[in-house]
């Protein structure tokens, strides 16, 4: 396998979760992510997504997915049955995020969150400097065709996991190309959090 | 669609089990015997008999699934998904399609002869389920030697049967495709088969189904059923672009008389269904799919172990299947910790679209018994 070629947040999400273990993908695209987890670390994982295109490249790769939207909740799912659900840059998408983030700690163990940070330095300064909407590149739309319906910085998630007792058991912030450690709330474009409840 | 890319010549063949005394037992308590299966293969049983995939089919289909029959223009009802490096690759599985018994394209059904009287049954025919069709096609694999089936495959009334196979039959069904179907009909779908067994019921030709002696078949009542059928089987907009308000003459007739091209159409597709359909067996079999009901725990009863993966494909213009039904499926599924996948395809066929050549279909297929194959 080739690190490199693998994308940052993909491979901070694959150095956390454990091998052998089960796995849910909110949101899972064309099963990028689900198809290195199953094939390197043999994770018994599938994913739901919405996107007709993304479900026809799933099945390509020989995974499991099931095509709805995860706004309705994931009833079918007992609590605890995965040991980790992932909510990497769909948790930004989805109309009812707090429900969703709490149908996640519900049925997994432990939900990953990879969040776009709105309050990144670009983004701010294209604000204040131009007086326009944040365009960097986690957030990358124009305002008539973003498929983000919510706008948060990396303070406003902790805040939020403060409010609703959550544990946050791991934080990830993302560079361009690298992890970074230094003033993320400024400085990360993306982070990934490892939470629990 | 070519011959060469085909399956080519294929023949029905027929096999008789459930003789003397061994007659089955039915799930109504009654039994039947002797039981004949028509039946159509395609491809080679591999050594180790692993590759053998059963495609069910549905109200009105048979055992023949692909290719053509001697002398015959029109090739199988799934052509499109079965043959040489198609969906159901003939290259590299061996396909089977049965015909139900309670039909009447070979397999015994209320049109055979009953042995006892030497007439045919008619209603002395038992009532026959969803869950009878899979005991029967059970024999017919046990026949072939095929212990576990790398697939069960089917859409609307086939997809209920592979639905069976798993509650049924857990442990000889290694994957399973349900498609454009449910797990119990709703009040609607038993609504238009009602209208449907009462059309035909309502025509005197029917006779209280004892018609196979009398020269006159019930043939306006089955094909005002058939009419009902097709409706539910399209979609508003399959309709509007396949007929709109065209009208047959350049002008309404200002009389009782077809007018409009969906007319001229649903009247063609009913009377052409009459000559190759007996009516008695459109009330046995629309009965079997109202009495199926494997909802909730029923699909896999608990202490039931199946290990079958899954790929449920429902249809968004399908209103007479909607896709909720495939998703409750797919829930029950989840529950029992089952693998599958769903998909629901952007097709503007309504109902029809699984037998249609659906590009997305296919490739799904494909792909999933690629998979299952494989693993």
């Amino acid at each position: 396998m080739d690190r490199d070629s693998i994308r940052l947040d993909h491979r901070i999400i694959y150095q956390t979760v454990e091998p052998g273990s089960k796995v849910l993908d909110l949101g899972c695209g064309d099963g990028e992510l689900m198809l290195l987890l199953a094939r390197e670390k043999n994770v018994k994982v599938q994913g739901i997504e919405i996107d007709d295109e993304a479900i026809y490249k799933c099945v390509e790769k020989g995974l499991s997915v099931f095509h709805g939207d995860i706004d309705s909740g994931l009833v079918e799912y007992p609590d605890k049955s995965f040991d980790y659900v992932i909510l990497n840059q769909s948790m930004q998408q989805v109309k009812k995020a707090d429900f969703v983030i709490q149908e996640g700690l519900r049925v997994g163990k432990k939900l990953i969150v990879g969040l776009p940070n709105f309050a990144h330095l670009k983004a701010r300064s294209r604000l204040f400097f131009r007086g326009k909407v944040p365009i960097t590149k986690s957030l990358p739309y124009h305002w008539y065709d973003t498929p983000n319906l919510h706008f948060l910085a990396i303070s406003d998630f902790k805040d939020y996991c403060a409010d609703r007792n959550i544990t946050i058991l791991n934080a990830y912030y993302l560079g361009d190309k690298k992890v970074l450690r230094f003033r993320p709330n400024l400085f990360a474009l993306n982070a990934i959090f490892v939470l629990t409840k | 669609m070519t011959k060469e890319k085909s399956v080519g010549i294929v023949e029905t063949k027929y096999f008789t089990f459930a003789e003397h005394s061994h007659e089955l037992r039915l799930e109504s308590g009654k039994t039947l015997g002797p039981i004949t299966l028509a039946y159509e293969t395609y491809g080679e049983l591999n050594k180790e008999k692993t590759n053998a995939i059963l495609v069910a089919h549905a109200l009105s289909g048979d055992a023949h699934a692909a290719g053509f029959h001697k002398d015959d223009k029109d090739p199988g009802w799934w052509d499109t998904m079965i043959g040489p490096g198609r969906a159901l690759d003939t290259d590299k599985y061996f396909v089977i399609c049965s015909n139900i018994i309670g039909g009447c394209k070979g397999s015994t059904g209320p049109s055979s002869v009953n042995p006892k009287t030497n007439k045919p049954y008619a209603l002395d025919f038992p009532i026959i389920t969803i869950a009878d069709m899979v005991k029967a096609q059970a024999h017919l694999i046990d026949h072939l030697g095929i212990k576990k089936l790398l697939c069960v495959i089917g859409g609307s009334m086939g997809g209920m049967q592979v639905l069976q196979w798993v509650a049924s039959f857990p442990e000889r069904v290694k994957s399973a495709i349900p498609i454009a179907t449910a797990a119990k009909h709703s009040p609607q779908q038993i609504a238009f088969d009602e209208v449907g067994r009462q059309a035909v019921m309502a025509d005197p030709a029917w006779n209280e189904g004892n018609y196979y002696d009398t020269g006159v078949k019930p043939e306006r009542g089955l094909a005002v059923a058939r009419m009902i059928g097709h409706i539910t089987y399209m979609s508003d907009k399959s309709m509007e672009e396949k007929f709109s308000r065209r009208l047959k003459e350049k002008a309404y007739s200002f009389k009782f008389t077809t007018d409009f091209e969906v007319e001229g159409y649903l009247r063609y597709r009913g009377d052409n269904f009459v000559k190759r359909f007996d009516a008695n067996s459109y009330l046995y079999i629309t009965k079997a799919m109202d009495y199926i009901d494997l909802s909730g725990d029923k699909l896999l009863p608990k202490g039931k172990h199946a290990d079958v993966g899954f790929l449920v494909i429902a249809f968004k213009s399908d209103w007479l299947y909607p896709s909720y039904q495939s998703q409750d499926i797919v829930r029950q599924l989840k529950i029992k910790g089952l693998d599958a996948t769903y998909c629901e395809i952007d097709s503007a066929y309504g109902h029809d679209s699984f037998l249609m050549e659906v590009d997305e279909e296919t490739h799904l297929i494909k792909h999933f018994l690629n998979k299952a194959f494989r693993t």
